[in-house]
């Protein structure tokens, strides 16, 4: 215990696996950062309103999983747009062109254009399609509703229109019978058999207005697809990275939160009745004793249901019931260190016991606690996501056991969704792993015995 | 202190455990529990009144029948002392005491699978399948464990023993209902061998029922036993080490003895006491994650019931659960305190 912090940490960059987790928890961090920084706020405010996911694709696989497969899935695509301006004869026209170079050998779902535009008078707007051999097609035209004033309007074109079939049937003189075939097939169809026809398609949205007064504020071609991203979304239509990374600060916070306030607790509380000793002791170890053999999970469950089950309630249920073991060890370590000499020297001088407990007492103890703090976290992680897990934890926020919740109430094992289930248990599995490391590193120096 | 008073102690600590817990658990859903009885009470009036005709009849105007309906609901109420809040001495009194003697009335909403809503029934339906599920895995485990454990520590820093300690570590950090899950995923879904959902899909009554129950549990077990033996052998094999490295043991090497009946006979019997308590302290822990592990699995016993009781806050179940599974958690706690003065002398002398 007689170790400098300059020793310890000599010894722990010594140690391989004490490394590797404090690698893991550096990713994490970045993860974090970049999850403050790319993900913007309100997208995670957004994470349980459905509307603001209806632009992604159902249960879509991680897009990636096209490297592993000879045929490959139509990725969900959300275009952005190149715009052009033009005006002659007092017209203006707004173009927004997409251009996707479709190389798989399936159709997409479907295809959505999705607007919001800024205008007054009544534009038209109008959706057209250039194949990859050369034909081209108007799909779809559209006037929006009359406004005096400058008015903002939001709006959205579908492939499953009745207009836009009959569009292409007319433009693009099919060799077979398009009877059954839906337009989204059409578009994307050989002429003379319904085959995908592969190549660059360039798809132009224009807005036509006579004042002039026209401007997209919002413009995005939405190509359905079967795979979106790097972990594929949800049946929600929620994109799984976004809730991923969201998830890691979330999991840091209760982990680190839950370990450092119940090790302090636990720390001041042992340390104080071991220093007192006699009724004062026995008190304190009794009441200590009760909790500790309190079956933690259906309290925290009922605690949960009862008083609430915001984020920082949940951090501080999980602290009730984590400081009683720590309590127990500092209590023990507290009654070597005071029959110390250096102790009973200032104990005779006079000094007050609360003194003495954070000058002499608790610094002795420190390494003990940093080690206790690394390896609580993982339970605490592993608890909130259990509470979370049964539909008890906080629903505003997408920590992992949240996702695994959603995962469970839609049946994901059951239907194979495999990227739905695998990474939240994974991050958290890591998570841990990463704490477990570094507290065992850390407890085979602060613990001298443990060494060979 | 003598080992009996040492047990004592224990005892009455635990005791007074029990009582915290229903103490807590009543005061968190007691105010709750009101209101619910309360508007039960004025539904079953109105419903005998309605049912009443000639007593229907007899008033002339429905201001008439309010204020008798109002009367009848406010002398029920206070016939069932409910008109005092919940944590008047006499009430809290009532309900510890009857709560003690295992009367925990009726079920608002859940039923046994023989349709009592009595909350008595319905536990003692479900405790059996969680014991069946938890004991027969932990039985598995240990044995897996120490036989696993026993070879690792006769072997220190061989592949076995790194394999043992780096699986250990790994398997424990995953959540068992997420590993539960992936199972699911595997074997009901990649797979098709085994049932997705661990309840049985025949009637209690069927005589198959058992056979169905057991082909139902492999799933759920196979979950518990992959997630707990590494970590067992593990505990076993850190234990055996430090036994390993005594004097005596030294002295029976020199003496010539067979290295396995030194590891088995000796050693192992050196390293029961800390085995045989961890032992019984994860019985009682799997029992506290039995409410998560059976809720994955649809395994119709305790953990699931607790699980429905909190989605529907069927609070007769709520307490009733609460009491048994503390009960079990403290009997498991205290029968490691004894086994652990069995064996290992140097207690009962303290």
């Amino acid at each position: 215990m007689s170790l400098s912090p300059k020793e310890i940490w000599k010894e722990f960059a010594s140690n391989n696996i004490a490394l590797v987790g404090m690698g893991i928890i550096a990713t994490l961090f970045c993860i974090s950062i970049i999850a403050f920084i790319a993900v913007p706020f309100e997208t995670f405010r957004e994470w349980n309103d459905p509307s603001s996911w209806l632009a992604y694709p159902k249960s879509a696989l991680p897009a990636w999983i096209n490297y592993f497969l000879p045929e490959k899935i139509p990725e969900h695509l959300i275009l952005k747009p190149q715009e052009y301006n033009q005006e002659s004869h007092g017209i203006s026209a707004v173009t927004d062109v997409f251009v996707v170079d479709y190389e798989y050998n399936s159709f997409p779902s479907d295809f959505i254009y999705q607007y919001a535009a800024r205008y007054q008078g009544a534009p038209l707007i109008q959706l057209s399609v250039t194949r990859p051999d050369g034909s081209t097609s108007m799909l779809m035209s559209t006037s929006l509703p009359l406004s005096a004033e400058k008015a903002m309007f939001e709006g959205m074109l579908f492939s499953t229109d009745a207009s836009m079939k009959k569009n292409i049937q007319n433009n693009l003189r099919f060799q077979f019978s398009t009877g059954s075939v839906p337009s989204q097939e059409l578009v994307f169809s050989e002429r003379d058999q319904n085959k995908v026809l592969k190549g660059v398609y360039v798809f132009k949205v224009t807005a036509y207005n006579v004042s002039g007064n026209f401007e997209f504020h919002q413009s995005k071609f939405i190509l359905g697809g079967k795979v979106y991203g790097l972990m594929g979304t949800d049946d929600l239509r929620r994109d799984l990275a976004v809730g991923i990374m969201w998830g890691t600060p979330l999991a840091l916070f209760i982990g680190i939160t839950v370990s450092i306030g119940s090790v302090v607790l636990g720390l001041v509380y042992g340390v104080y009745a071991g220093f007192k000793g006699k009724a004062t002791d026995e008190v304190m170890m009794r009441f200590n004793d009760i909790i500790y053999a309190m079956p933690a999970l259906p309290l925290l469950i009922i605690l949960a249901v009862t008083i609430g089950n915001s984020i920082f309630l949940i951090v501080g249920f999980l602290v009730v019931f984590g400081w009683v073991g720590i309590a127990k060890v500092s209590r023990s370590m507290a009654m070597q260190i005071k029959t110390l000499q250096y102790i009973e020297a200032s104990k005779l001088m006079g000094q007050k016991d609360f003194k003495i407990i954070f000058k002499h007492v608790l610094p002795q103890l420190l390494p003990y606690a940093f080690a206790s703090i690394a390896i609580s976290v993982p339970a605490a992680i592993t608890t909130e996501a259990g509470l979370s897990f049964l539909g008890l934890g906080d629903p505003t926020f997408p920590t992992w056991g949240q996702i695994l919740h959603d995962a469970s109430v839609y049946g994901a094992a059951e239907r194979g969704l495999w990227w739905w289930i695998l990474p939240p248990g994974i991050m958290i599995a890591i998570t841990g792993l990463a704490f477990v490391f570094i507290g065992h590193a850390m407890d085979a120096i602060v613990n001298p015995k443990l060494r060979r | 202190m003598g080992f009996k008073k040492y047990l004592a102690k224990r005892a009455i600590t635990m005791f007074g455990v029990l009582m915290a817990t229903l103490l807590i658990t009543i005061a968190l859903v007691g105010s709750n529990m009101d209101v619910i009885l309360k508007q039960s009470v004025s539904l079953e009036i109105r419903q005998q009144i309605t049912n009443n005709k000639s007593l229907m009849s007899s008033f002339k105007t429905p201001e008439q029948l309010d204020q008798y309906v109002q009367n009848q609901i406010t002398q029920r109420i206070a016939s069932l002392g409910l008109d005092q809040p919940w944590y008047t001495p006499q009430r809290l009194g009532l309900a510890m005491y009857k709560i003690l003697t295992l009367d925990f009335g009726h079920a608002k909403f859940l039923t046994s699978d023989t349709g009592s809503s009595d909350v008595k029934d319905i536990i003692l339906e479900k405790l059996p399948r969680t014991i069946l599920l938890f004991t027969t895995a932990t039985a598995i485990v240990s044995l897996l464990g120490i036989l696993l454990g026993a070879i690792a520590a006769s072997k220190v820093n061989s592949k076995i023993d790194k394999i043992t300690s780096g699986f250990a570590i790994v398997s424990s950090s995953f959540p068992v209902w997420w590993v539960g899950i992936i199972m699911i995923f595997l074997f009901a879904f990649v797979y098709q061998i085994f049932p997705a959902r661990a309840t049985p899909e025949i009637s209690v009554t069927d005589p198959r029922y058992i056979s169905s129950l057991l082909y139902h549990m492999i799933l759920p077990l196979a979950t518990l036993v992959l997630i707990g033996f590494g970590s067992w052998a593990y505990l076993v094999r850190n234990f055996l080490v430090g036994v390993l490295q005594e004097d005596f043991i030294l002295a029976k090497r020199a003496a010539g003895i067979d290295e396995k009946k030194i590891l088995y006979r000796h050693a192992l019997k050196n390293a029961a006491p800390p085995i045989v308590t961890v032992l019984a302290l994860s019985l009682s822990g799997s029992l506290g994650g039995a409410i998560i592990t059976e809720a994955v699995f649809d395994w119709p016993g305790m953990g699931r019931l607790y699980y429905e009781a909190i989605s529907v806050l069927d609070l007769p179940v709520i307490i009733g659960a609460t009491y048994v599974l503390t009960a079990f958690f403290l009997v498991s706690i205290f029968l490691a305190d004894v086994l652990y003065g069995y064996f290992d002398p140097r207690v009962r002398r303290q």
